[in-house]
């Protein structure tokens, strides 16, 4: 069971948190025209790197705060955890 | 003494306390301290089961946690546990023992049969031999197998134990209290940091408990005790025995299992039998030690055949020998320890050594002892039925691949050394890539991947000096990281004898023309043969061989076999062991009671259960319950022998013809605020929210991104920036966390909080003809006229004096209101709605009639939303906004949702009018052809439509509403029906929709 650091409560137990998927994933903006190969890029395409990525969790049994997570997917190594608004 | 191998003057048990307990029928006495295999290795009893697959006769092989034979089954009836190990069973008054694996009785086994005919169970004999004919596999094979496989027998009953989980937090954890666990322990402990030690023994200090060594000036036990006790008295530490530590998992979390009640005489009925605990330590310390590798004989399986290491235990720690004629067989020095410990008690062992010498200071102390050795001898074969009673020795020949003479030595036990193996498990499991050590011919850890350190001869350091040196070290520098209180202390001296060179042989040649079984693995009976056969076949990878011949299977996983397997594989194909490389090492390290794993969440605390604030009156009023995700909501009201399609009935018509009231508290509901609250609905929302007026509600239904239904629910404005939603009971948690997801990462910019209050608001819908009258007298003061309060209007009123919400809206599809209260005035609310709804003959209804209710109107729910559907499909289009974008819109216009053929929702009734649609029925053109029968949808929902007492059901099919008026077949093989049905419109009842605003 991993340990992440949550932003704003601090290090706790995995089983508090849900996974957000790629943090770099970008919503096209409302209303804007986007392609067929856009929409489908946003809403089904997803790199499955081994190793570092960027991603979302959700402290969903805490503070219930989103939050950005950089873990090795290989080893379970998290770099660092980082509010939305602040770099990674 | 009337325990015939049981000494006087040695051991640790507890003389002054006699244990009885019953094996096999048959009563017993052990001492206080003894495990069960020690009580029984003390009356002379070495038999204690049948091996997996020939039904051989097995006995004790080792002393602790790497037994592979004596698996017993304990006790009777619902506290009954099979494969128990016999070495780690502590005794207590009355355990009752029974051999598995075997019938009639373990002395006399019918299916020992196999046995005889084991040329024909090579390996993969499964995957060979029930190949042909197919058909009979369910029916003969399988049934066969499956009773014929397996070694005890698994209780019936629940178990009426209990069991605990706990979770701590240390600096440091070490695994294992031999000497570099202990020192390690009081290294970091007295450098201030939080220290857990944990043994799986009940004594504390490993190879200290057996070994004749000083440590400072005291002897190893010694040593070991005074250090426990030191580590106990310290704030900082806990000391945990009976605690194995089976499994590491990521960012240092360790899980260990503690027994604790099973050695207890008299419980108290609370203890639990065993904890859980999930360890997060800053730092791993592995001191796991080492267990001794078997040599490879002809008939190597029988009773009386055991490690040297395991003799030397049940000696020093028990006091019982495990023969009185012992044959010491061994490829190093560490088993001449076992031989002098023989003689000092007055036994004459006889060592067979397979090098040529060796010259040592223990040899040396065995040579003045006058042991006998055999130097460049080795064992051929065994013989003794039930138990071992003679050995076949040989003198190699140069190459060792034969025997130059063979003689009969008569024994009562063979004690076998070929060394050790480093307890690399937990290692391991970190992540840590194991590198194989020539020196020792074993695998250690290497590079940590977590915070893990292994040292001892869990990491090959097999001295005791370096054990204590790599401990205190260790302890000190670990503990210097966390605390940096530079506390360090020193190892203190020691003695112990000095050990040569082992022999890297571990597997004896057969004998000319004879056809021994030479057994690597005793749990799952792969002999030699086996191992050869697979390569043979083509097997290659280790992984494969393994799974192929069962090699490193079961309970032991392998503990005492891999290595031995390994070199088998290595020598036959020509290569070196690294080469050939290990299989994986899983958690658990060693067998684990279902039951600790489980914990607590056992039956109904398995999963939280949530009742409503009226959930006691419904229980006072006959209510039959029924899960809702997490919640209890009344299915129905019974009254006097009703079944629940009479009760469903009954309470769905007193709705349509009277007035109902149903318990809404489940519906998710969120509390959001704020000034952008408007705009945000608008994105999450596929309908237009911004003109929304205050006091108004209004139906909307969410969208994911990919264009599928999520949920839907009405939203009402309270205030300008305060809006009240709600959400199905099943989407409530996943609907909140969708708000905040798109609130934080998406839309950062918007000004709006949402916050859950699904359980701070009591709900009631009352629903039916009578409903207005009803509200009127609850509301005597307030104007809830149609004109006043519209279907979809909302007010704020007092209710008796409790402050309440009204909202027009409606599921049943009649004139309908909602009424929410504090949660603390619920079951005052209920009352008063019982009370004033006498005269209008209200009756409370259930998630069954609320069900009828909105089937038989067409309102899709929760089985026609199922994660598949897209607006088209359920006749939500008109919901669709086309001025505005929202979640999910772009994705509608993708190809496959643009296909007219989608299925869509329509009503199904059965041309006879009588037979019920079975839910989950495939609608087909034609309901006698024969499979693969083309299906065209399927029956989503189905009741008793009281408007037209008959059966309807809602489906989704292709082409939707353009089948009405079609005539085709609902098939359900499993209920074995098939239903002449008509397809009709989904909405069956009040079309138009003017009940609600009536």
């Amino acid at each position: 069971m991993l340990e992440i650091k949550c932003p704003y409560c601090g290090k706790r137990s995995q089983n508090e948190f849900s996974y957000g998927g790629d943090a770099n994933i970008k919503r096209p903006l409302l209303g804007k025209e986007v392609s067929d190969k856009e929409w489908d890029d946003f809403v089904y395409y997803r790199e499955n790197p081994r190793g570092n990525h960027s991603e979302l969790w959700h402290h969903v049994s805490g503070c219930r705060q989103w939050f950005k997570v950089s873990r090795n997917t290989a080893t379970h190594e998290i770099f660092k955890t980082a509010k939305l608004n602040e770099e990674l | 003494m009337s325990q015939k191998y049981r000494l006087d003057n040695i051991g640790y048990i507890n003389r002054d306390k006699k244990i009885s307990f019953t094996f096999n029928g048959k009563k017993y006495f052990g001492y206080e301290g003894d495990t069960l295999a020690s009580a029984l290795l003390a009356n002379g009893i070495h038999l204690v089961g049948r091996s997996f697959k020939y039904h051989r006769p097995r006995g004790f092989f080792g002393a602790g946690v790497d037994e592979p034979n004596a698996k017993v089954q304990l006790y009777k009836g619902a506290k009954t546990e099979p494969n128990a190990n016999a070495t780690e069973v502590e005794l207590v008054e009355d355990l009752i023992v029974k051999s598995q694996n075997c019938w009639p009785s373990v002395s006399f086994d019918f299916g020992a049969i196999n046995n005889l005919f084991q040329k024909f169970f090579p390996a993969g004999f499964y995957y060979k031999t029930f190949m042909w004919p197919k058909s009979f596999w369910y029916k003969v094979y399988e049934p066969i197998i499956r009773k014929a496989a397996g070694l005890g027998v698994a209780p019936l009953k629940p178990d009426p134990d209990r069991y605990e989980h706990k979770y701590e937090y240390c600096d440091v954890l070490i695994a294992g209290s031999g000497p570099s666990g202990l020192a390690s322990a009081l290294a970091a402990a007295k450098n201030g940091a939080r220290v857990i030690l944990a043994e799986d023994k009940s004594r504390f200090g490993g190879s200290l408990l057996v070994d004749e060594v000083t440590i400072g000036n005291k002897k190893g036990k010694e040593w070991a005790d005074e250090a426990i006790s030191q580590l106990k008295s310290m704030p900082n530490v806990i000391v945990k025995n009976r605690s194995q530590v089976f499994g590491y998992y990521d960012h240092n979390m360790m899980v260990m299992f503690e027994k604790t009640r099973d050695h207890i005489e008299n419980p108290n009925k609370f203890t639990p039998r065993q904890k859980l605990w999930y360890i997060r330590a800053k730092e791993i310390v592995i001191s796991t030690g080492s267990l001794e590798r078997p040599l490879i004989f002809g008939n190597n399986d029988r009773p009386g055949i055991l490690l040297s290491s395991a003799a030397k235990e049940y000696l020093k720690v028990y006091g019982v020998l495990v023969g009185r004629k012992p044959i010491i067989f061994t490829n190093n020095d560490s088993a001449y320890d076992t031989a002098i410990e023989f003689k000092k008690n007055g036994i004459n062992p006889l060592v067979v050594d397979t090098r040529t010498n060796s010259d040592s200071s223990v040899i040396s102390e065995a040579k003045n002892l006058n042991i006998d050795i055999k130097f460049s001898h080795g064992i051929a074969n065994t013989k003794g039925h039930l138990k071992v009673n003679s050995a076949t020795i040989g003198k190699f020949n140069s190459d060792k691949s034969s025997y130059e003479n063979l003689e009969e030595v008569s024994c009562d036990c063979i004690c076998v050394s070929g060394n050790w193996t480093p307890t690399v498990h937990l290692s391991s499991q970190s992540g840590n890539k194991l590198k194989f050590n020539e020196t020792i011919d074993a695998f250690i850890p290497s590079q940590s991947r977590q915070k893990e350190s292994t040292i001892g001869s869990a990491n090959g350091s097999f001295t005791l000096k370096q054990a204590l040196e790599d401990g205190f070290n260790k302890g000190f520098e670990l503990s210097n990281k966390i605390t940096n209180k530079n506390s360090k202390s020193t190892a203190p001296t020691s003695n112990e004898r000095s050990y040569g060179e082992h022999d890297k042989f571990w597997c004896m040649p057969l004998p000319k023309n004879k056809h021994y079984k030479r057994f690597v693995d005793f749990q799952n009976d792969v002999a030699v043969s086996d191992i050869e056969l697979a390569v043979r076949e083509g097997f290659r990878s280790i992984e494969h061989v393994k799974r192929y011949t069962t090699l490193g299977m079961a309970t032991d996983q392998g503990k005492t076999s891999n290595l031995n397997g390994l070199q088998l594989v290595s020598n036959i194909e020509g290569k070196i062991v690294p080469e050939v490389g290990h299989t994986t090492f899983r958690p658990p390290y060693t067998a684990v009671t279902i039951g600790t794993i489980v914990g607590r969440e056992v039956g109904k605390h398995y999963r939280p259960t949530r009742k409503s604030p009226m959930h006691e009156w419904h229980e006072k009023n006959n209510a039959v319950f029924v899960d809702a995700g997490l919640w209890l909501r009344p299915r129905y009201y019974k009254q006097d022998n009703e079944s629940l399609e009479e009760a469903a009935k009954r309470e769905a018509n007193n709705v349509r013809k009277n007035v109902g009231v149903c318990d809404v508290t489940s519906l998710g509901k969120i509390d959001i605020k704020g000034p952008d609250t408007a705009e945000f609905l608008n994105r999450i929302y596929t309908n237009a929210w911004m003109k929304l007026p205050v006091g108004k509600a209004r139906y909307g239904v969410m969208l994911r991104e990919d264009g599928i239904v999520f949920d839907d629910g009405t939203t009402t404005r309270i205030s300008e920036n305060h809006f009240h939603m709600t959400t199905t009971t099943a989407q409530a948690v996943n609907v909140l966390a969708h708000l905040e997801y798109y609130l934080q990462v998406v839309w950062p910019e918007l000004n709006v909080n949402v916050l859950s209050t699904t359980e701070q608001w009591a709900g009631a819908a009352l629903a039916g003809p009578n409903s207005r009258e009803l509200l009127s007298k609850l509301f005597p003061e307030t104007n809830i006229l149609n004109e006043a309060l519209p279907f979809m209007g909302y007010k704020e009123s007092d209710l008796f004096d409790v402050p309440a919400r009204i909202f027009r809206i409606s599921f049943s599809g009649e004139l309908a209101y909602e009424i929410n209260v504090e949660s603390s005035y619920g079951t005052f609310m209920w009352e008063k709605i019982i009370e004033f709804g006498q005269e209008m003959n209200i009756e409370p209804y259930g998630t069954e009639a609320l069900s009828t209710l909105r089937i038989e109107m067409g309102h899709v729910a929760g089985s026609e939303l199922d994660g598949r559907t897209i607006p088209y499909d359920v006749s939500l289009e008109g919901m669709l906004s086309k001025k505005k974008d929202f979640i999910g819109k772009r994705s509608l216009t993708r190809e496959a949702f643009l296909n007219p053929k989608r299925e869509k929702v329509v009503g199904v009734i059965p041309l006879d009018k009588k037979t019920t649609i079975p839910e989950g029925s495939h609608l087909v053109k034609d309901g006698n052809a024969s499979s693969p029968n083309p299906k065209l949808g399927h029956v989503s929902a189905s009741c008793w439509s009281v408007e037209y007492n008959n059966p309807f059901s809602l489906a989704i099919i292709q082409d939707g509403k353009n089948r009405i008026g079609e005539k085709l077949y609902a098939v359900s093989p499993l209920n074995n029906k098939n239903i002449a049905v008509e397809i009709v419109s989904s909405h069956y009842v009040d079309p138009k929709g003017e009940r609600v605003r009536s």
